[in-house]
């Protein structure tokens, strides 16, 4: 299984690297996503500054639903999906190597963003320990479920439109959690944002556990 | 197992005794019991909308339940019952956030108040609309009824997560608005609330039944129409 998942991740790391689309295209969008904040909220520091936390994770659920769609469509052309089937690679090997890759990419988006929101919303990056196993746990929290979903909704005629349907209101939880660990870390309060922390990890325990088990059943479709 | 119609003589009689507790519940609700001191005429919707909200969860724990044996048993008659469930739910949830809007308009002064419990419930009919929606987009019955399943788990998962998680983000500003019934609570307000819970428990397995077989039915009706094409064109072969 794990020979198998890095497998898969390796392939799709190496087709972002070789096709730059995550570069891009995702990155641009994040960045534009930030800019409109900015029109919406009226560049006033004080505010952006104060919702920072907010809008960098409605940024990263944003961009992770791009990413989600993107990896599914890799699987659709050239018959991709089949020919993990016909391959023999263990199920949870895909999930658990395309979820990877995802978290891989979305990880180095998170990066760009941080240094994004610090230059254009003025935020101040204080607390790191938190703000890194933070980020972490939430980016493992929002993938599990999005590659579960984007896996169920690639062989929808209505995949486009469904996924954000499914697949946000389940992250809502990681929203919550990541957005208030994150405020805890910028406040230099670090002992709220560590609890926060820790429904976070269960939250990207429990639906890496059940994206395992329940990737068989979705593979099996026509 | 053969179901022949959209209801049976134990179903008649339990939406008989339905009906005749939903009269109890609006003489009761309506006419019997005192206003209350502190919330006034508004404690009315009260037994309306807690049933509501249980009769929610209730569904919801029949879509965990119904998803999780559909993808052990891979029998048909699991994803019929989740997906009953869901839509119940679904009207349920509709119901109580219609209703604690409203119970809020002349309490809180907005219909919208981040509560916990209506938050949670928000997000509860969303993941909810989305089950829905992927059984909707159609597909072989297999093939749709492992989509819903898979939904159903990751949904019905995720219930006790984003409650946990609403209660804590929204205690850390104002304290929870009605913790529990006051145990002072007059003697027959308190019945009625029991009246409420018991008069929606019974409405929600007589929709539950029913949808069922109703589902049931139009998966064999499917199945006939196909059987009975086949015939028809071997028939038109045979003649020709």
């Amino acid at each position: 299984m794990w020979r198998d998942a890095l497998t898969v991740a390796g392939r799709d790391l190496r087709i972002e690297f070789r096709s730059r689309v995550a570069l891009n295209q995702v990155v641009p969008f994040a960045f534009i996503v930030l800019l409109l904040f900015g029109f919406a909220l009226d560049p006033d520091r004080g505010i952006l500054q104060k919702v920072t936390p907010g809008l960098f994770w409605v940024t990263v659920l944003l961009s992770a639903l791009v990413v989600v769609q993107r990896s599914f469509a890799i699987e659709r052309s050239d018959g991709g999906r089949d020919a993990l089937r016909v391959g023999g690679i263990d199920p949870a090997g895909v999930f658990l190597g395309k979820g990877a890759a995802i978290v891989v990419v979305l990880g180095l988006l998170e990066v760009a963003l941080l240094a994004a929101v610090a230059v254009l919303y003025g935020a101040p990056l204080r607390g790191w320990p938190l703000l890194v196993v933070t980020a972490f746990v939430s980016t493992v929290g929002i993938v599990a479920p999005g590659t579960v979903y984007g896996a169920l909704a690639s062989g929808l005629r209505v995949r486009e439109t469904v996924l954000p349907l499914l697949f946000l209101p389940v992250v809502a939880p990681v929203m919550i959690g990541a957005t208030r660990a994150f405020e805890a870390a910028f406040d230099g309060s670090s002992a709220a944002g560590w609890r926060w922390c820790g429904l976070l990890g269960v939250f990207a325990v429990a639906y890496t556990a059940l994206g395992m088990l329940l990737f068989e059943p979705l593979l099996e479709e026509s | 197992m053969t179901i022949t119609g959209t209801g049976s003589r134990a179903t008649r009689a339990l939406g008989l005794v339905t009906l005749a507790l939903c009269a109890l519940l609006a003489l009761l609700g309506l006419v019997l019991s005192p206003p209350d001191v502190a919330m006034g005429e508004a404690v009315r919707l009260f037994y309306v909308h807690v049933p509501a909200a249980i009769a929610s969860y209730a569904g919801i724990a029949v879509v965990g339940v119904g998803s999780v044996l559909y993808l052990w048993k891979r029998s048909l008659t699991w994803d019929l019952l989740a997906a009953a469930g869901a839509e119940i739910a679904l009207v349920f949830t509709a119901l109580t956030l219609v209703t604690g809007s409203l119970w809020g308009r002349p309490t809180w002064g907005t219909y919208w108040e981040w509560d916990p419990r209506l938050t949670a419930t928000a997000v509860l009919f969303l993941l909810l609309l989305g089950h829905v929606a992927v059984r909707a987009a159609g597909g072989d019955v297999h093939t749709r009824a492992r989509r819903s399943a898979v939904v159903g788990l990751l949904a019905t998962v995720d219930v006790p997560i984003v409650r946990y998680s609403v209660d804590w983000w929204r205690s850390l500003h104002q304290p929870a608005t009605l913790s529990k019934l006051d145990p002072t609570i007059d003697g027959l307000m308190l019945f009625t609330a029991f009246v409420g819970i018991v008069a929606f428990m019974a409405a929600f397995l007589w929709l539950l039944v029913h949808r069922f077989r109703v589902a049931w039915l139009e998966e064999r009706a499917e199945e006939q129409t196909l059987v009975g094409a086949i015939a028809e064109r071997r028939a038109e072969g045979g003649r020709s």
